[in-house]
């Protein structure tokens, strides 16, 4: 099988201005970086395909002459997971703005807090330092 | 043939639309979401009956001729997932009943969890039934739609920053398995797995290692191997407590299982032991140290989940039947005992409000009872003989000594660490939130705004629930010879082609 140049090159350009949006942090962005991407994916689908061909209609084409009908209905398939997706990021992109008055994703408030003991090399809260000796007090409970 | 097969997909499709309609009803809908779920329990058990006994079960839906339509296929592997799998979602959504109406409210608003977790349930099954790539991706995209929804329930700032993680690295994960079966349909002209397995060896050595890796890092990330496993401890810890429970116990076990499907299928010719090893130890050990560092019980438990899946990644870059049959125990002790301490952890939040072992003390004063939970899978996860979870890591140890290479050996030693140190962390929770006088809770936070959480009484069905699972984890250590010659038998069909003639019967390749 032949594959289509045209057909890889324009799906390497859309993946990749998708995957540089997706590493975005505005909610925003990232909806156009998987809108973008997933047309890229799905011309990958096309280029799959093989050439185009007859609408595969039996009886009204040789076999032969007709296009592959798989690749395009897990196309299909695709495009409408990538709608219902698409609504989703919507929703939370706007839920984000209602709640803090930007749509960018934050980190994580635990993480930083375990990161900043690390850096300045502090111990947790949760450490305690019991020696195991019996001084007939029951330290843990103190 | 067997329409059997599609019971556990139909059956929990069907209650989440009569779910939706009963939305206003919450007794009636909890009512047909346990009828519902008992049935994809009983199916998957009679599934799991007949593939032992006859062999493996397969089913071309919508009658299309072999070879044309979508074939739904269950071995002993996909019926033994799926059965453990129905009873942790059912003693779930039990446990998710017993909450009081004003948590309800605030936690998981029936009218729509009910559908969307049975939803999830489909999503489950069809991944573990699917004898198809692109179906496969289909179950897949089901149980992440249901999860988002899931996961951002109630829709605070808290939860949607945990969901905009999620969503968008599974949706990263999904694209990439799109241009995975973009690539295999191109280079086998079939996504039939039956059928890409027969045709696979004859390809150039490059294109089945594109296909092979795209597959391996799709399915890891949903599995969370590191290293892409720095989503899951950011965005499951938010969620309700069933939700929690749920996904820890069965989202990444569906990752695990299609990583074990299409390396025993697909390449068993090509077993990338040395590269899976590798990726198990850093998995094992990078996880058990990140919970090390954790004081929030949610979060501790879900590094704990990440480094245990390193061990079920052992089993399969062995590729030995000694090590598959240690990685299908192990991924079903892992989902019943993960689940059991997510619930837990809930209740531990419940009685002494709050999940943090800092604000914890004394819980062994307030509540025996919770501390008894605690502390049988605790031990489990950590290893302690007799319970499961020493059965299955004592089975992969013995395939790391059996492969007797220095990198086995090496794996042995880790993971008797990584045990040693889950054990650790398992420990330490006890000390700081169990032992100890109780205190109550109007502790300053960070903003230096005063919070006070009284603790509420467990309900009883919560208990309960907790406690079947609790049993169910007994069981598949009282009953671990039956079990493990199960599993046994599941791993040598995964090696000896049974799958494809099954599926594919006469029909010439």
């Amino acid at each position: 099988m032949t594959g289509n140049l045209t057909l890889a090159i324009v799906a390497a350009v859309l993946i990749a201005a998708g995957v540089y949006l997706l590493t975005e942090r505005s909610l925003t962005r990232i909806l156009v970086g998987v809108l973008v991407m997933s047309n890229g994916v799905n011309i990958l689908f096309l280029i799959a395909s093989g050439p185009a061909g007859a609408p595969p209609l039996i009886g009204m084409f040789a076999a032969e002459d007709m296009a592959d009908p798989l690749p395009q209905a897990m196309v299909l398939t695709a495009i409408v997971i990538t709608m219902a997706v698409s609504a989703f990021v919507v929703t939370m992109a706007y839920r984000s703005f209602q709640l803090n008055g930007h749509d960018e994703v934050s980190d994580d408030i635990e993480d930083r807090r375990i990161r900043e003991l690390a850096e300045r090399d502090d111990v947790s809260d949760s450490f305690e330092d019991i020696r195991f000796s019996d001084t007939g007090e029951d330290r843990v409970s103190e | 043939m067997n329409n059997l097969l599609t019971i556990p997909v139909l059956l929990p499709m069907l209650g989440a639309a009569l779910t939706l309609i009963l939305g206003r009803r919450p007794r009636t809908q909890r009512l047909v979401s346990i009828l519902v779920l008992l049935g994809v329990v009983a199916a998957a058990g009679t599934l799991a009956w007949q593939a032992d006994t006859q062999g493996v079960q397969s089913l071309w839906v919508g009658a299309w001729p072999e070879g044309f339509g979508i074939a739904l296929v269950a071995d002993r592997l996909s019926a033994i997932m799926l059965t453990v799998a129905g009873i942790v979602t059912l003693a779930v959504l039990v446990f998710s009943a017993g909450q009081e109406e004003d948590e309800v409210r605030k936690e998981t608003p029936v009218s729509i969890f009910h559908p969307t977790f049975l939803l999830m349930c489909a999503g489950v099954s069809n991944a573990f039934l699917a004898g198809d790539l692109f179906n496969l991706f289909v179950g897949f995209e089901i149980l992440l739609f249901a999860s988002y929804v899931l996961l951002t329930m109630g829709g605070t700032g808290s939860r949607i920053r945990a969901g905009s993680i999620y969503v968008v690295v599974n949706l990263l994960s999904s694209s990439l398995f799109l241009i995975a079966l973009a690539t295999t349909y191109a280079a086998v002209g079939t996504v039939n797995l039956a059928q890409i397995a027969q045709r696979i060896p004859d390809l150039p050595e490059g294109t089945q290692g594109i296909i092979q890796y795209m597959l391996l890092v799709v399915f890891a990330i949903k599995a969370a191997v590191f290293p892409l496993s720095a989503w899951l401890p950011d965005s499951y810890p938010t969620a309700p407590a069933p939700v929690t429970a749920v996904f820890a116990g069965l989202l990444t076990k569906v990752g695990v299982y299609a990583i074990l499907r299409t390396q025993t299928l697909l390449f068993p010719h090509r077993p990338l032991t040395e590269l899976l090893l590798v990726i198990a130890l850093l998995t094992m050990v990078v996880g058990i140290l990140g919970a090390i560092a954790q004081a929030d019980v949610k979060r501790l438990l879900s590094f704990s989940l990440v480094s245990h899946i390193g061990y079920m990644v052992m089993g399969i870059a062995l590729a030995s039947i000694q090590g598959l049959t240690g990685t299908i125990y192990y991924t079903a002790h892992h989902i019943t005992i993960q689940a059991t301490l997510f619930l837990v952890a809930g209740l531990m939040q419940r009685v002494g409000g709050s999940s943090n072992i800092d604000r914890l003390s004394g819980l062994m004063t307030t509540s025996p009872l919770l501390a008894t939970l605690f502390i049988i899978p605790g031990m489990n996860l950590a290893g302690i003989p007799p319970f499961s979870g020493f059965i299955g890591k004592l089975g992969l140890l013995n395939a790391g000594v059996a492969a007797d290479t220095p990198l086995a050996w090496t794996l042995v030693g880790a993971s008797v660490v990584t045990s040693l140190l889950t054990l650790y962390s398992i420990a330490k929770v006890w000390n700081r939130a169990f032992w100890g006088t109780p205190v109550s809770f109007t502790t300053e936070d960070e903003e230096g705004e005063d919070e006070v959480h009284p603790g509420r009484p467990m309900p009883a069905v919560m208990v309960l629930s907790t406690c079947a699972l609790i049993a169910f984890s007994l069981l598949l250590t009282l009953a671990a010879g039956p079990f493990y010659a199960y599993a046994e038998n599941a791993a040598e069909a995964l090696l000896d082609g049974a799958y494809g003639l099954a599926v594919l019967g006469e029909v010439v390749p």
